[in-house]
């Protein structure tokens, strides 16, 4: 393999990274949006969502991919082909994403909901406020792992022309003849992403746990003797939603509204309550832990 | 532009045959899978660094790369070493190489969901390790790991189109000709998926009834 033969594979590579990233998006919003439709209280939205994801889980990402590349231009649509693979990948794995959400969403105690309807949140703050931070938690480990079947998957669009990493590694194979090097190289190729995307995705579980007070904030031992995270504690999730519910004017003079009674005041003051009681639960909770 | 129904029952007979084709490499290919995943997660067991490492390294590296990267190397690669076989049986091999490093896996997980207490009473027994394990862990094991293989079963069958791009015959292979010989790709393409869907989507309901029946009597063991 020539210089510009590896160049050729560098390329294509790049191509991948972008099929990559962009699938990876687009996917994540049908998974967002096909997953939270199926938890909605209208029987047709869940339907809907429903056949979505049985349909799209059912078929294989290549078969679409070949539907939305050869047949789609019958019915009088056609895509550019970077944009048939990624709709392709996004569409499939976005129905296995929408089931991971779902899950997720699934998971977070019902407590946390029921705290938010207490506390009168409106359906949509719930979502956004209380359970979503908490179910992304949960989502990333199966995320990381669907990313990288994602990326394995962008492979596929070699075979609908799109010139990325296993198309280019075709071309060079005939160039060269020599099938076992180009092969093996593009196999290192895509195990180095695969390899640097689940480096990412654990970095990003970690951050994500330490938001919501699951885990460490950094990857030492923790420490019996330190104080414990102001955002643990089973109410963190509803706590943090007060929050950053709370005006910006009234979350920095919390003690200053407190004391001079006024409506901003007051509602701080529900909201430092719950601090303050998830402090004590946490710490209640580590002592009978230890 | 309209449906084509005339068309449509001209080509079914020969997409069904692309389907029982994929049905036998996936049966196939699970049976090779099933099998080497054993293997390797019996030898990630042995203890002994000199086996783990390398078979933990392959593992993973299989499992992070993409199946049809590793069909055309098979494909255009074993040839010339000298061993022949046809693109299905080559089909074959790398489905079952790429998901035994999945069932591995499974496999793994399974056995160290057999509670301590039976290892313990094994070698109470002072049963020979082959003992062990044919009689005691490995009928526990299995039983836990059959929902899961299934799953297996099932993105593999998805995964057979990608044998199209080693010339089998299959259903994707098949639908590609019969668009070429007449120009209308629409049909022949979306009879596949529905197909697919057929076929698939009833497995997957069976398998998930079949998971909770498993799951019940395992989880009140406990």
């Amino acid at each position: 393999m020539t210089m510009p033969l590896f160049l050729l594979l560098l390329q294509g590579l790049w191509v991948t990274v972008q099929l990559t990233v962009l699938a990876a998006a687009l996917a994540t919003v049908f998974a967002f949006v096909a997953g939270l439709a199926r938890t909605s209280t209208r029987r047709p939205v869940r339907i809907l969502a429903g056949l979505y994801v049985e349909v799209f889980r059912a078929t294989s990402a290549l078969v679409l991919m070949f539907w939305l590349f050869f047949a789609l231009p019958m019915l009088g649509w056609q895509l550019a082909p970077l944009w048939a693979g990624t709709l392709a990948l996004a569409l499939s794995y976005g129905a296995y994403g929408a089931e991971v959400v779902r899950a997720a969403v699934a998971a977070v105690p019902a407590g946390q909901t029921e705290a938010a309807v207490a506390l009168n949140l409106t359906r949509w703050q719930r979502t956004r406020l209380v359970v979503l931070p908490q179910a992304v938690v949960e989502m990333l480990p199966s995320f990381s792992n669907l990313l990288i079947e994602l990326l394995k998957g962008t492979s596929l669009a070699s075979i609908v022309v799109i010139a990325e990493l296993t198309f280019d590694a075709n071309l060079v194979r005939l160039a060269t003849g020599d099938s076992a090097l180009v092969y093996a190289t593009i196999l290192v190729l895509y195990f180095a992403v695969a390899f640097l995307l689940t480096r990412v995705m654990r970095l990003l579980e970690r951050r994500a746990k330490a938001a919501v007070g699951r885990g460490p904030a950094a990857p030492t031992a923790p420490d019996p003797a330190a104080p414990p995270a102001p955002t643990g504690g089973p109410l963190a999730g509803v706590a943090g939603a007060l929050r950053r519910l709370a005006p910006a004017g009234a979350r920095t003079g919390t003690a200053a509204g407190a004391r001079t009674g006024t409506a901003a005041g007051a509602r701080t003051g529900t909201a430092t309550g719950a601090r303050t009681a998830t402090g004590a639960r946490a710490r209640a909770g580590e002592g009978s832990a230890a | 532009m309209s449906w084509d129904w005339d068309y449509t029952r001209a080509f079914l007979p020969d997409l069904l045959a692309g389907l029982w084709t994929a049905v036998q490499a996936t049966a196939l290919g699970s049976v090779l899978a099933f099998a080497l995943g054993l293997v390797w997660a019996l030898l990630l067991r042995s203890g002994s660094r000199w086996v783990t490492y390398p078979v933990h390294g392959a593992v993973e590296f299989v499992r992070n790369t993409p199946l049809l990267v590793q069909l055309f190397f098979l494909f255009y690669v074993l040839p010339s070493t000298g061993i022949a076989f046809s693109p299905l049986a080559t089909g074959i091999i790398g489905l079952g190489l790429h998901y035994s490093t999945y069932t591995a896996e499974v496999y793994r997980a399974g056995i160290d969901a057999v509670p301590r207490g039976q290892w313990e009473a094994a070698t109470a027994l002072s049963l020979p390790r082959t003992r062990v394990w044919t009689s005691v862990v490995l009928p526990q094991a299995i039983r836990r790991v059959v929902p899961p293989l299934g799953n297996y079963i099932l993105s593999m069958f998805k995964d057979t189109p990608m044998l199209s791009a080693i010339t089998v015959l299959e259903m994707l292979k098949r639908a590609q000709e019969v668009g070429a010989e007449s120009f209308r790709y629409l049909e022949p393409i979306t009879v596949v998926g529905v197909l697919f869907v057929l076929v698939a989507y009833p497995t997957s309901l069976a398998l998930r009834a079949l998971e909770r029946r498993v799951a019940g009597p395992v989880a009140t063991a406990r």
